[in-house]
């Protein structure tokens, strides 16, 4: 079984919209979108619930206001800025839930055991069927953390289906950025795809993201989407990939097809007429080669 | 004195020109209102805006979080600083007490706890910020290190700089999550970058979610607007969200952004649009 994580750098190089794509070409994949602060997956695949959990990912803060002293112990003591002082109101403090950081201080230290720290639900994760195979999918709540625990878990339930199906591969849709839900998303897969586009920013980000695959010891690959926007800068990434150890996949050329397979619910090479179709079909049948994956 | 605004540009959804907006804004206020603005970009994992502003860096300092620092000699091996740490960052095995630092959210709760006095803390670097100026507008941005988890930290330092100036522009990371919070938490009015697709919308009501949920005053900016393409109008006139300004779609902006140039300086009409959008929210951030 392989599992590949598309990545990008930077944000809207067009990651999902390749995911959905490579869910229709690749046999009967597993999956994953671990993009759960904004997943848009699902907008796509339009995947039918079989299952739903609530994730819990850390615990948060909450004073109990009769047992409360207003002794200040907590304020003095809490480094995320998340006890409130609250002038001539009885208690004199509160916790700001978005910016508690789950650490336990305040509650362990207060003199009053009147500060209880309780497993917190942080947001929901879905196992679902989708036209392609089986997807697992979260939606993170509103300004919650614990976004890698998250990740971790999506990814985790993915690999668990494909081994229960027997199925050959795992396509993770990942976040954007080289940070913590990144790191989560990409630790210990088989490949990493990057998806980039020809503007100074996406050359910039890559060679962060290629810096973070290697530090992870992950085969990384690259394509470059909307390569005609500016062609000289997409020559200029390729050649800087291949310098790096980065084998580029392929190509994809900016089309309003991509949009308008968006809005019909469907991946851009299943659309009719659509002129990146035919890139991304090359992309995934170099990728596939390139990872001694079995094509359909 | 007058109070320093902040105004920061988020969107949920990435690549919807938060920075084209962010750093236009910057331009905007140096140019036609005479406002000392300082550019803030937050984006730690992936910040850009550098590329585009060209700043001269001036001043270049490490940011960390406290790590414990646990003295064998004084350790009795209790085992209480790894129950009170809450992310594994500590653990007492076998007698023997052992950190991963990069776990740790410098909580400091292990080191208060310990009751043999045997632990203290130590800076441990998780990335830098590097300021300057670019032209007259001062410029800061945080650099996270690669392979680092934790960003809110050097994402706060960031939003503490440029205090003195009249106007802070804040370029926040793609999201909704705890980078975003860190990023937004302080502003005055917040500006969601959205563009007419089905991920667009549907990652703007994300975030006016999220904004919401934080209390702060919002407005919407519809990047590469068509007119065959209403369903970012329809979604803010349904959830009664004010729209600040539709930049129209341009292939030009894209091609002058490829080129690491400002499209403020670069495509006809653009400017106008930029300078009269800064007054908006000036206004807007102002009641």
């Amino acid at each position: 079984m392989k599992e590949i994580v598309v990545i990008s750098g930077k944000g809207g190089t067009g990651k999902t919209s390749l995911v959905a794509s490579l869910a229709a070409l690749a046999q009967r994949p597993v999956l994953a979108d671990c993009d759960v602060d904004a997943a848009d997956l699902h907008l796509v695949l339009e995947p039918l619930v079989r299952e739903e959990n609530d994730f819990s990912g850390g615990k948060m803060a909450r004073i109990i206001a009769d047992k409360c002293s207003s002794c200040g112990k907590c304020f003095e003591l809490c480094r995320f800025g998340a006890v409130v002082k609250n002038e001539n109101q009885t208690p004199g403090f509160s916790i700001d839930q978005v910016a508690c950081e789950g650490c336990g201080v305040c509650s362990y230290f207060c003199p009053e055991g009147a500060i209880e720290f309780k497993t917190a639900i942080n947001g929901q994760w879905f196992i679902s069927d989708t036209r392609y195979g089986p997807m697992v999918h979260a939606r993170l709540g509103i300004a919650e953390e614990n976004s890698g625990k998250l990740v971790a878990l999506v990814r985790s339930q993915a690999k668990m289906i494909a081994e229960r199906e027997n199925l050959s591969c795992i396509v993770v849709d990942g976040p954007p950025g080289i940070g913590c839900p990144v790191i989560a998303s990409i630790t210990g897969a088989d490949a990493v795809l990057i998806v980039t586009e020809p503007t100074v920013s996406g050359e910039h980000d890559l060679e962060r993201v290629v810096e973070l695959a290697r530090h992870f010891d992950i085969p990384a690959y690259l394509c470059i989407n909307k390569f005609d926007i500016n062609p000289a800068m997409t020559g200029k990434i390729e050649r800087k990939a291949a310098a790096e150890g980065v084998k580029v996949v392929g190509r994809i050329r900016y089309d309003r097809s991509v949009t308008e397979a968006q809005i019909k619910k469907i991946p851009v090479v299943l659309l009719a007429g659509a002129p990146p179709a035919e890139d991304i079909r090359d992309v995934w049948s170099n990728f596939a080669n390139e990872i001694n994956l079995q094509k359909k | 004195m007058k109070k320093s605004i902040a105004i920061a540009v988020a969107s949920g959804k990435g690549g919807t020109g938060k920075t084209t907006v962010s750093t236009s804004l910057v331009c905007a206020a140096a140019a036609a209102a005479g406002y000392e603005a300082t550019y803030l970009d937050c984006d730690v994992e992936e910040p850009n805006g550098h590329l585009f502003l060209k700043p001269r860096i001036e001043r270049r300092f490490p940011v960390g979080i406290p790590v414990p620092v646990v003295d064998e000699e004084k350790c009795i091996a209790c085992g209480v600083c790894g129950e009170v740490c809450q992310y594994s960052a500590i653990v007492c095995l076998n007698k023997t007490v052992l950190t991963f630092d990069k776990m740790c959210h410098g909580c400091g709760g292990c080191a208060l706890a310990c009751p043999a006095g045997a632990i203290t803390e130590k800076e441990r670097e998780i990335g830098v910020i590097e300021e300057g100026y670019a032209g007259d507008s001062a410029f800061s941005h945080g650099r996270l290190n690669v392979g680092e988890v934790m960003s809110p930290p050097l994402i706060k330092a960031v939003c503490s700089m440029g205090r003195g100036s009249a106007l802070r522009i804040i370029d926040v990371p793609p999201g909704t999550s705890c980078p975003v919070i860190a990023s937004i938490k302080g502003a005055d009015y917040v500006l969601l970058v959205t563009e007419p697709t089905p991920f667009g919308v549907y990652d703007l009501d994300l975030a006016v979610n999220m904004v919401r949920e934080l209390g702060l005053p919002f407005a919407v900016v519809v990047n590469r607007s068509r007119r065959d393409q209403t369903m970012a109008l329809d979604y803010c006139k349904k959830k009664g969200v004010k729209i600040l300004a539709e930049i129209a779609d341009d292939r030009k902006v894209a091609e002058s952004y490829s080129r690491g140039e400002l499209p403020y300086f670069d495509v006809p009409g653009y400017r106008e649009s930029m300078d009269e959008l800064l007054i908006s929210v000036l206004k807007e951030a102002r009641q």
